[in-house]
């Protein structure tokens, strides 16, 4: 028997029973289509993610204060920390050689606002190698400079979203914004960066320097009654140059902060790395769990299958028994209901992954607060979806088929 | 061309065993036209399923053309029945969503044979039934499905047609055009058996071959 004969004998008996045929793709359609939509959604939120990390630059560790109390990421917590380090902490790691950058950070959210018009943003207080640690550049005017620092100023730069908002078209240069009722003068804007962190635009910030933040705007204090500084990054000049900086950072912020070495730091040191492998690792898990529950539906479907072809075994009885006589051998017959089965799932599979990938760029449309999950459908979700729902439709279709095959002609004949 | 060396065919029914034949040796030669007869419930359909390999003997010897049937597996009996054989029974058997052409093609698809259509095409001329291929057998006649059976029994050239009351459910007339064409098939060189409980149907064959409780009780020319 030709291979051809197969196609046709099969096309055939799915079209007369045009209905049935469709509902019973219906549960692939809707088993595929979501698992390629689920996937790509997760596989877009890992994406989006590991980008946000990597534009904020690679090669970085985080000095932040920790609660030596508490145990694990909780103790990095600002509910359970208390404010430890300051700017000559900062200072102090500065010297360490192969520190290429050392950057204070701290952050807040404030309103800012000009002409009337008036914007929430992220407010970063920060020094002058803000640029090069978190990879920004600058689109218009200056940043800010260490005199700036010093005499505590009242400047301000600019996202390139704030400047917008705020500003239109005009240029803001030189123009006053109020935050928290005192006036800052912009000096410059920020190039737009894309992206964000989580749920805020990496754009949506202002930039003032870190002595300005601490006196005027959001003064807090350490224990010993100096000007906190929330977070401390430290550019490393080269990979290979993280441990090292690491223990040196370490070592110079216990002697600091008169920590014995048997004692709980009350800082940690945390490089982007793991910051990174820490959430890909919650995402994928997150990947993979949308993936098995989408998965339920095809197994649903794949029951429906074995259920549709049991039903038109039995009702095409007499029509094997014909075909027995006529000269048809178990193997033609087998093969007759196993290629009708993987029909259904192969068109079922083809038409969901197509549905499942508009479902995903309509996804990817979605602004989700201020941030849009950008599905992935990429060629292995696809081929994995598909060979799934194929290796399904033989899975189920095999023992219908079985049945099918086994058949007495005599019987089979004189069925019904 | 056929030998049956004492064949028995026992129905396992629950713990009841039934004999649907008891001992049946018989010999079909090349080229005859026989038709067996007997009550319902004697085992002349058992017989014939038994020739046509559908059915395996309980026990007994089968030679096909001195080939021994009996040791055949089920691919093997598969194409038997597909390229030796060809099957006409009672209620036709034709797809009823396929169209007369369609049917008559079914046993050439398994055959994996060239030009379907042409074959199909002259098998439906021999019955003469050519004009209405594209029909199907709902929009037939009893005595046209029953040609297109025959065309389906004869599209691959078998050496033996085999007929299970093919005229059971037809009326007189269609039920003589199908004797007919059975008898020009004879004439043709084709040994055919018939199963009947007509016996005007019967007298047309050379022999009568009588069957009552699964055994043979007479075997005569017809007169």
């Amino acid at each position: 028997m030709k291979l051809i004969d197969f196609f046709v004998i099969a096309i055939r008996a799915l079209s007369a029973n045009k209905l049935r045929s469709s509902l019973t793709m219906l549960g692939i359609i809707i088993g595929v289509g979501a698992v390629i939509t689920l996937m790509s959604v997760g596989r877009g939120a890992e994406a989006s993610v590991t980008s946000t990390f990597e534009q904020m630059g690679t090669n970085v560790l985080n000095v932040v204060p920790r609660s030596p109390e508490v145990e694990g990421f909780a103790g990095l917590s600002p509910r359970f920390a208390a404010p430890t380090l300051t700017l000559d902490d900062a200072e102090a790691l500065g010297h360490i050689r192969s520190a290429a950058a050392v950057l204070p950070v701290n952050e807040n959210f404030v309103q800012v606002t000009a002409d009337g018009e008036s914007k929430t943003a992220m407010i970063h207080g920060s020094t002058p190698e803000y640029l090069e640690v978190y990879n920004h550049s600058l689109a218009l005017g200056q940043f800010i400079v260490d005199r700036d620092v010093a005499s505590r100023d009242r400047v301000a730069v600019l996202g390139s979203e704030v400047a917008e908002d705020l500003f239109g078209f005009d240029n803001p240069i030189e123009q006053r914004v109020k935050m928290k009722g005192q006036r800052f003068t912009v000096i410059g804007v920020l190039e737009p960066k894309g992206g964000a962190m989580m749920g805020v635009s990496l754009d949506n910030i202002v930039v003032t320097p870190i002595t300005t933040f601490q006196t005027r705007l959001f003064p807090q204090r350490t224990a010993s009654g100096e000007d906190a500084v929330a977070s401390i990054s430290i550019k490393v000049a080269s990979a290979d140059a993280i441990d090292g900086v690491t223990e040196d950072a370490e070592a110079i912020l216990k002697k600091r902060h008169r920590i014995a070495d048997d004692e709980k730091n009350d800082f940690a040191i945390v490089s982007q790395e793991q910051v990174l492998g820490f959430v890909t690792q919650v995402t994928g898990v997150f990947t993979i769990f949308l993936g098995a529950i989408a998965s339920i539906s095809l197994l649903v479907a794949s029951i429906g299958i074995m259920n549709i072809m049991l039903v038109s075994v039995t009702e095409r009885t007499r029509e094997i028994g014909v075909r027995k006589a006529v000269g048809a051998k178990r193997r033609d017959i087998l093969l007759q209901f196993l290629l009708e089965a993987a029909m259904l799932s192969f068109v079922g599979g083809g038409i969901g992954v197509t549905g499942g990938w508009v479902l995903s760029r309509l996804i990817s449309r979605v602004d989700v607060g201020g941030m849009t999950i950008h599905a992935v459908v990429s060629p292995d979700i696809v081929i994995l979806a598909i060979s799934v729902s194929v290796f399904i439709g033989l899975a189920s279709g095999i023992y219908p088929a079985m049945r099918a095959a086994r058949l007495n002609p005599i019987d089979a004949l004189h069925y019904g | 061309m056929i030998e049956l060396g004492n064949i028995t065919k026992i129905y396992k029914m629950g713990k009841v065993e039934i004999y649907a034949l008891r001992g049946i040796t018989l010999s079909i030669k090349r080229g005859e036209i026989v038709s067996i007869i007997g009550a319902s419930g004697s085992g002349k359909s058992t017989l014939l399923n038994v020739i046509g390999c559908l059915d395996r003997p309980t026990s007994g010897s089968y030679l096909f053309d001195g080939a021994d049937v009996s040791r055949l597996n089920d691919n093997k009996l598969a194409e038997m029945r597909n390229k030796q054989l060809g099957f006409v029974f009672q209620e036709y058997n034709l797809l009823s969503r396929a169209s007369a052409l369609s049917n008559v093609e079914l046993p050439l698809i398994y055959s994996g044979s060239r030009q379907k259509h042409k074959r199909a095409m002259e098998a439906l001329e021999r019955v003469g039934l050519a004009a209405r291929a594209k029909h199907k057998p709902t929009e037939l006649s009893g005595g046209e499905r029953q040609r297109v059976a025959i065309a389906r029994a004869l599209v691959n050239n078998p050496a033996l047609i085999l007929a299970d009351e093919p005229t059971g459910n037809l009326d007189s007339v269609a039920g003589a055009e199908i004797v007919s064409i059975f008898q020009q098939l004879h004439r043709e060189g084709i040994t055919v058996v018939v199963i009947t409980h007509e016996m005007d149907v019967a007298t047309k064959a050379q022999r009568i071959i009588r069957l009552v409780d699964g055994e043979i009780i007479s075997d005569e020319k017809a007169t």
